[in-house]
């Protein structure tokens, strides 16, 4: 479908017009550019937007962008919240980052904060600030906090890049498009899960499984036959792997998922295209899959998703009386809200001094000067339990390994890859 | 895979989606999925991403075309970031898009089509010089690879 208009409100058509300042006109002429494509009828009112926004993927020319919002008098019209960053700034020193780029960061951060932006800097948003009801039409990025939104909580997102955020969080509207409209939001698959899922590494092997096969924004898998109760960090690890690997951004869980209280509901009366069943021995033969290169076992990584409390809590009971194995580095990242409560609780401080090093705003693929700092240390392998972290930081040359959590810790520990 | 002329008679590929202005360029016609936060490094142009099936080859000014769009919410702005880097590609083709490659490109103002008649290997090969044309939803063959060094 490729429609040439977008129906316009009247109150859209003040925007176009300039009325409401020339941020958001420049704002919804973008949008309307993207609804000719998409083939989007009309926008649709949005409460909550969750944005992208740092130097290392902005660049000099994302900044001059947003200096030039801010000379227009962009203002953010819903409330509006920052993805993960590319600096922690309590840590760029000693992790070698760019200080041109850190104090770019401090204008980019500045920049947003005049256009009413909530510098939270967190992927995982949908535990820590904000969660929509269903049904609720919101515009975020990244992918992880989208197929969350729409399969978890039941509402409305299509994956918002950092351009397309701001220009919903400036208009307060976004396209109806993709997941917006019920007939997106149906499965087109089932997933059988004959497997025990007892870490969140399992559950992101599944978004692997999945998401590989099955490469297509509209496909939507229906899991089913799970024995257990999936927690909030499964789902969490099992929708950011769908959304990596296969570009997914919904998921139907029979008996967890609102809109999945039974496989034909879910699948919305119609045929799936295709009956899939995923074993133990499936996610035996992922473990085994991944090359273990000369053996490096230095750099360990707890990250992409940001951990939660819980997630944080499990850490510090596996690095409780233990230490990182000299020359091994370990990274976790989380939120400032839930660092916060980290510390409170002790968590933290059990982890700093097992040698972990603690991250806050960030995420580890996504840190400025990345490349670099690979080379500096001479890491070739980066360990992980999440199956996000693992596929989506190739470019910068790891060869990555998924494990799960416990022989993450045991390897960081023992400097000892198996 | 570079075919013979012989094999690649028809010269137009019909897209479903198009923005963006007429571009000639060099073709890289990619048998994997693409994101720039994924597979590229963003300071040169080049996809670095062990194993990729374009590995080590630059995105610099070509008419890249790839099957699928992967995840990640990155190229809304790094594609901005690489067209004023320079680095950027002349078009983006894809079989499947998803909506974070439609709406860096357009931001961006890098053309970009999305869905397609005719696998492109059928038509075109690396190297080949192709044209998009967004208004008419084609791309077409201006020159073989095979035969551009023969007329230089």
């Amino acid at each position: 479908m490729n429609r040439d208009d977008v129906e316009l409100t009247t109150e859209e058509q003040a925007i176009l017009r300039g009325e409401r300042g020339q941020a958001p006109k420049r704002a919804l002429e973008y949008q309307i550019e993207l609804g000719k494509f998409c083939g989007a009828r009309r926008f649709v009112p949005i409460t909550n937007v969750h944005m992208m926004g740092d130097i290392e993927v902005m660049g000099d020319a994302g900044l001059a962008y947003l200096r030039d919002e801010v000379e227009l008098g962009a203002r953010c019209v819903v409330g509006t919240t920052t993805n993960a960053r590319c600096i922690d700034f309590a840590h760029c020193a000693r992790m070698g980052q760019d200080p041109v780029e850190v104090e770019k960061e401090r204008d980019l951060i500045g920049c947003l904060r005049k256009m009413g932006v909530m510098t939270t800097d967190t992927c995982i948003n949908y535990q820590t600030v904000y969660q929509p009801h269903l049904g609720e039409h919101v515009a975020w990025g990244d992918t992880g906090t989208v197929i969350y939104a729409n399969s978890v909580f039941g509402a409305r997102s299509n994956f918002e890049s950092g351009p397309a955020a701001l220009a919903a969080a400036l208009t307060g509207r976004t396209l109806e498009y993709g997941f917006h409209l019920d007939e997106h939001r149906r499965g087109t698959f089932t997933v059988y899960l004959d497997a025990a899922l007892d870490d969140v590494a399992d559950w992101g092997a599944i978004g692997k499984l999945v998401g590989e096969t099955h490469q297509n924004y509209y496909a939507v898998p229906v899991f089913h036959g799970y024995r257990g109760v999936p927690t909030a960090d499964d789902l969490k690890h099992l929708g950011a792997a769908l959304a990596s690997y296969g570009s997914m951004a919904m998921f139907h869980f029979v008996r967890v998922t609102p809109e999945a209280p039974t496989v034909e509901a879910a699948l919305g009366g119609r045929r799936p295209a295709e009956s899939m069943t995923i074993t133990q021995d499936d996610l035996d033969r992922v473990y085994a899959g991944y090359s273990l290169g000369d053996g490096d076992a230095r750099l360990v990584v707890f990250s992409g998703p940001q951990q939660s409390l819980l997630e944080l809590r499990r850490l510090a009971e596996l690095f409780e009386g233990r230490h990182v194995h000299e020359g091994a580095a370990c990274f976790v990242t989380t939120s400032n809200a839930i660092l916060a409560q980290a510390r409170k609780v002790g968590y933290a401080d059990v982890l700093e001094q097992a040698g972990v090093t603690v991250l806050e705003g960030v995420c580890f693929y996504i840190l400025q000067n990345l490349s670099p700092m690979r080379a500096a240390n001479g890491w070739k392998n980066m360990i992980s339990n999440s199956a996000k972290i693992v596929n989506i930081i190739g470019a910068h040359r790891f060869n990555t390994i998924l494990r799960r959590t416990a022989a993450c810790v045991d390897i960081a520990c023992s400097g000892v890859l198996r | 895979m570079m075919q013979p002329v012989a094999q690649r008679q028809a010269d137009r590929l019909t897209v479903d989606r198009a923005f963006g202005p007429v571009v000639e360029g060099e073709a890289l016609v990619s048998e994997e999925g693409f994101s720039p936060r994924y597979d590229l490094d963003r300071w040169s142009g080049i996809i670095t991403k062990a194993g990729h099936k374009l590995e080590g080859c630059s995105i610099r000014d070509k008419i890249c075309f790839f099957p699928t769009a992967k995840g990640g919410i990155a190229a809304g702005w790094a594609f901005n970031d690489i067209k004023a880097k320079g680095i950027g590609p002349k078009a983006f083709v894809f079989g499947v898009a998803n909506p974070v490659m439609v709406q860096g490109a357009i931001f961006a103002g890098i053309t970009i089509t999305e869905g397609w008649d005719i696998e492109p290997a059928a038509l075109f090969a690396t190297g080949d010089i192709v044209r998009v044309d967004p208004g008419r939803r084609s791309i077409t063959i201006v020159r073989r690879a095979d035969l551009k060094g023969a007329g230089r």
